[in-house]
């Protein structure tokens, strides 16, 4: 397959970034897209520029590290998968694919494609955990959670992290991922004691980080790899506001 | 010289209890005092930062990732063991201790593996306190599967996800302890180099990936938690950017590396199709549960199906082959993964690989869907079901179980392995091997510590499966935090460590110069090319099988790569700045070493064990021979550069429970 890549090029944060062309013409439809990325900057490599930095590492669509915005779409065309899982035979020959990075002002730009989410960490640690300390665990099997609740947990939990939620929302929200975390968390009987608290605790550090309202566009959710559902985010307003109304530990 | 490896006395099932008993404590207002530096954010690195936290402890934590929970370890699918016995089938914490220990071919240390089984029952406790979703039955409780080389169903799991799930509750207990500040988090910085003092590990050098900068960082002792070092194969499961660089420079300031030649080929991964192909996906072991392996009996159908006139499906029963179930009736399928990746590679070797490229044997399914189907529509109240009906429920059963592994076998391959047999073929998974170190987990450099993968302790020549999560969480929720104090304890009137002391200039100094040296050398071919053919080398010569002509003559060939390497890589870019080549390049360089390493050290074991298969020494029936005379040893090396003779040290392993016997699966 002969592909016109259209991709984002910045030298750093300070810098201004353009779009560079590069054409390439021995594309094998088996190839994953971060594959064909290999190629490209094998063959820069070889003409001694710089290659296209992007960010990668399982490779299997589970880190959440990958993240191209691709024909401006999060993580591409194809519904439930990430860049990483994205095959070439979804392209035709003779495509041109734009690519660019993840664009949130929460999520500054470092070099080319790659942007910094530590704004996700720190929504965690101001309040994406349950109080426990090592060994004070009573026995697994001494709270029976139903198979229902903890498979809707599970399907929250499986949130990778990876922002494609926050590239996706026209005011770049973060209310998909920081819903996640709430709904693995506060459905559980672990999670329950301190659910008021975490809920407040996230929120406000979301808002902190800078990342915008939701107007419930639901981009997210269409874009999601992990096709988190945008319930938690109505489920995660109604414990919010509960939270906050009647509550004298308002954080 | 012998090694010590410091394992308390007692009997083997009251060691860890008298120990923690014994073992001198950090009191409260000392541990206040003291610094501890992990490297490495994956189960083992994460579970420490946050125990060691929780404890009073001063963290400072490294990760070259963009955050703690991208470690390779979220990628981990089928499962992690516990001896919890709930399901009443005989389950026991010797049980486990046993199948270890015998999984590993009898060449991992018996306290150590005995600590392991213990502990394992917390660590299911402590994971679903931090809300870790595993699988549930319908009663509430949790549910378990069966992983190789057992009989009892002792894997617990969440989907074909428990590594992220697990990685996920150690990450939030992480930045619980970040919040409260107790752990300093250092996100994208990367340790090139550990510093010694006294002969003391007191600190790291680390590159800001970000800026470019070399960093140091100081404290009263040093944790590696660094995961593997499968990608020196360049092909392998493991994620791309795993490397052996943290352990590797610690070997260069003195840490032995253990059993380096121990590495675990996967039976069941999803083949290589190109040679543009970046990484391997394995296709979890568990589904070895419901899985059945086999090949044509006909050569003739195995050469119709490479070729695209026949496929699986169109194979009689009784044309079929189901050589694990044939050969090892008591496991059957869910034999050990040394022994299921010599068996496909043996069948693919006489012939019968069913791929374009005669690399894969078939793993089927329609058997499982069917028994599934059935029993579903008989709890649904379906009296004589149709085929359809029971086909439909029985995949609906197969989704529950593994949900995101058929998807993601059809994503990379384009083919519905529900319809279609899943073609498998064996892939480089897990090391074994690792750093040298003593019950304690701290390496023959006091102060410094190695938990999770990046040490050799628990798994021998081969590590069972669902065994390395535990082993991980193990290592750092409720080994190290203990054990650690041994070391400490005679630290508490040291003062916070210095980071102007010469050690500290002369480290730092060194590593500019090695990474100044490698983008100065301005050659023609890429950091990629020369990872792709060393791991080409050692797939070949140090694989699934090896002989001392093929070792002999793969040594000179690593180090002619080696040579190559510093006159011809190009790196671009500068140091001073985001620049992942040169981060790749230090990381093959390493790789480099330890391949040579590796070479030695299976050219020297002179016996066939787990997962190291030495053509020389098999049985008539193909199976691997062992030499307990002369090899019930750990070998420990000391590595003072490329084309030098590493030095062996040697622990030698005793047995009083476990007694070595011919490893059977028969
Ligand atoms: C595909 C796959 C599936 C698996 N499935 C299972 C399973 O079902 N059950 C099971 O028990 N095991 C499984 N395993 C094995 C298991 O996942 C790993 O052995 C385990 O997760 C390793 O954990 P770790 O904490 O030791 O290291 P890792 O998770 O690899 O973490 C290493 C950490 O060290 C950091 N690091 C490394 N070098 C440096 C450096 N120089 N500077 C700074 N930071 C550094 C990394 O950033 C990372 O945070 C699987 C492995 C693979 C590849
Ligand atoms: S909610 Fe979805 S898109 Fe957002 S971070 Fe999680 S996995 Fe990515
Ligand atoms: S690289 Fe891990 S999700 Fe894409």
């Amino acid at each position: 397959m002969k592909i016109t890549l259209k991709v984002w090029r910045q030298k750093d944060a300070q810098s201004k970034g353009r779009f560079e062309t590069y054409t390439l013409n021995n594309i094998n439809e088996h190839m994953s897209f971060l594959e064909m990325f290999d190629v490209l900057n094998e063959e820069l490599i070889q003409k001694k520029q710089e290659p296209v930095a992007f960010e990668h590492d399982c490779r299997e669509g589970i880190c959440g590290t990958c993240n191209m915005v691709i024909n401006g779409q999060p993580h591409g065309p194809m519904r439930g998968t990430t860049t990483c899982q994205l095959h070439m035979r979804h392209f035709k020959d003779g495509d041109t694919i734009v690519v660019e990075p993840f664009r949130a002002r929460s999520f500054p730009i470092i070099k080319d494609l790659v942007v910094d989410r530590s704004a996700f960490d720190r929504i965690i640690q101001a309040g994406g955990f349950i109080s426990v300390n090592t060994g004070q665990a009573v026995d697994a099997n001494a709270i029976p959670i139903p198979k229902e609740v903890a498979e809707a947990a599970f399907s929250a939990a499986a949130c990778i992290g990876c922002g494609a939620c926050v590239a996706a929302c026209p005011n770049a929200s973060a209310m998909l991922f920081v819903s996640a975390k709430a709904a693995h968390l506060n459905q559980l009987p672990q999670g329950k004691v301190e659910a008021k608290r975490r809920v407040q605790a996230m929120v406000k550090q979301m808002d902190a980080e800078g990342f915008g309202n939701c107007s419930n566009v639901t981009a997210c959710e269409a874009e999601c790899p992990k096709e988190i559902s945008v319930v938690n985010i109505a489920r995660l307003n109604r414990e919010y506001f509960s939270s906050v109304v009647g509550s004298e530990t308002v954080v | 010289m012998t090694l010590d490896g410091k394992v308390p006395t007692g009997t083997l099932a009251e060691k860890w209890t008298k120990y923690r008993s014994t073992v001198p404590l950090v009191a409260p207002h000392n541990k206040l005092r003291l610094e501890i530096i992990v490297v490495g954010t994956g189960l083992a690195g994460a579970s420490a930062a946050a125990s060691l936290g929780e404890l009073g402890y001063n963290v400072k934590c490294f990760t070259f990732h963009d955050s703690p929970r991208r470690a390779h370890s979220i990628a981990a699918q089928g499962g992690i063991n516990a001896a919890k016995n709930y399901r009443n089938d005989g389950d026991s914490v010797r049980r486990l201790f046993y199948d270890t220990i015998k999984g590993g071919d009898y060449r991992a240390r018996e306290a150590n593996v005995h600590r392991l089984a213990e502990v394992s029952v917390n660590i299911i406790d402590q994971c679903v306190a931090q809300g870790v979703p595993f699988a549930r039955e319908y009663g509430g409780l949790l549910d378990t599967r069966s992983f190789g080389g057992t009989q009892v169903q002792r894997t617990f799991y969440a989907k074909g996800q428990t590594g992220q799930q697990l990685l996920i509750g150690a990450y939030q207990a992480l930045s619980r302890q970040i919040s409260l500040g107790k752990v300093k988090m250092y996100n994208r910085h990367e340790m090139l180099d550990l510093v010694v003092v006294d002969g003391k590990a007191r600190g790291i050098i680390a590159r800001n990936l970000v800026t470019g900068k070399l960093e140091r960082f100081g404290a009263h002792a040093v944790v590696l938690a660094t995961g593997g070092y499968g990608n020196v194969f360049y092909l392998s499961t493991n994620a791309m950017n795993c490397n052996v660089t943290a352990a590797w420079r610690a070997v260069r300031r003195g840490a032995l590396m253990a059993n380096p030649c121990f590495t675990q080929i996967h039976p069941t991964c999803i083949p290589v199709s190109g040679d543009y192909q970046s990484k391997l996906t394995l296709m979890s072991e568990s589904l070895r549960n419901d899985g059945r392996v086999w090949v044509p009996k006909k050569l003739e159908d195995a050469q119709a199906i490479r070729e695209g006139r026949k496929t699986g499906n169109q194979i009689p029963e009784e044309d079929r082959d189901y050589f694990l179930e044939r050969k090892y009736p008591a496991f059957g399928n869910l034999v050990p993964r040394d022994v299921a990746s010599r068996a496909a590679k043996s069948m693919c070797d006489a012939g019968y690989g069913v791929a374009p490229t005669g690399l894969a044997v078939f793993m089927d399914f329609s058997a499982a869907i069917e028994r599934y189907g059935r029993s579903r529509a008989s709890t649904l109240g379906i009296a004589n079901p149709d085929k359809q009906t029971i086909i439909e429920l029985g995949e609906r059963v197969i989704d529950e179980k593994y949900d995101n592994l058929f998807a993601m076998y059809e994503k990379i391959t384009g083919e519905n392995a529900k319809k279609m047999p899943m073609k498998i073929y064996p892939a480089v998974h897990y090391t074994m091997g690792g750093l040298w170190v003593d019950y304690n987990l701290e390496t023959n450099i006091p102060g410094l510590f190695a938990a999770g993968e990046c040490n050799f302790s628990d798994h021998g020549a081969n590590r069972l499966g669902a065994s390395a999560l535990m082993q991980g969480l193990a290592d750092g929720y409720f080994v190290l935090p203990y054990t650690i104090g041994t070391f400490l304890a005679n630290e508490i009137k040291t003062p916070p460590i210095d980071t102007n002391l010469p050690e500290f200039a002369a480290a730092e100094s060194e590593t500019r110069a090695r990474l100044l040296g490698f983008l100065s050398i301005n050659g023609k071919q890429s950091v990629e090319s020369f990872h792709r053919r060393l791991g080409r080398i050692m797939w070949e010569y140090c694989g699934m099988a090896r002989s001392a002509e093929g070792l002999t003559k793969a040594r000179k060939m690593v180090q002619d790569l080696y040579a190559e390497f510093h006159s011809d890589v190009f790196v671009p870019g500068s140091m001073d700045e985001y620049n992942p080549e040169l981060e790749k390049v230090a990381r093959v360089a390493d790789f480099m070493e330890l391949g040579e390493l590796m070479i030695v050290d299976a050219l020297h074991r002179n016996e066939s064990c787990g997962g190291h298969f030495r053509v020389e020494y098999q049985t008539e029936e193909g199976e691997a021979k062992r030499d307990d005379e002369n090899f019930a040893y750990v070998a420990a090396w000391a590595y003072h550069g490329m084309g030098q003779e590493p030095e062996l040290h040697i622990e030698p392993l005793n047995f009083e429970e476990a007694k070595p016997s011919a490893r059977s699966y028969k």
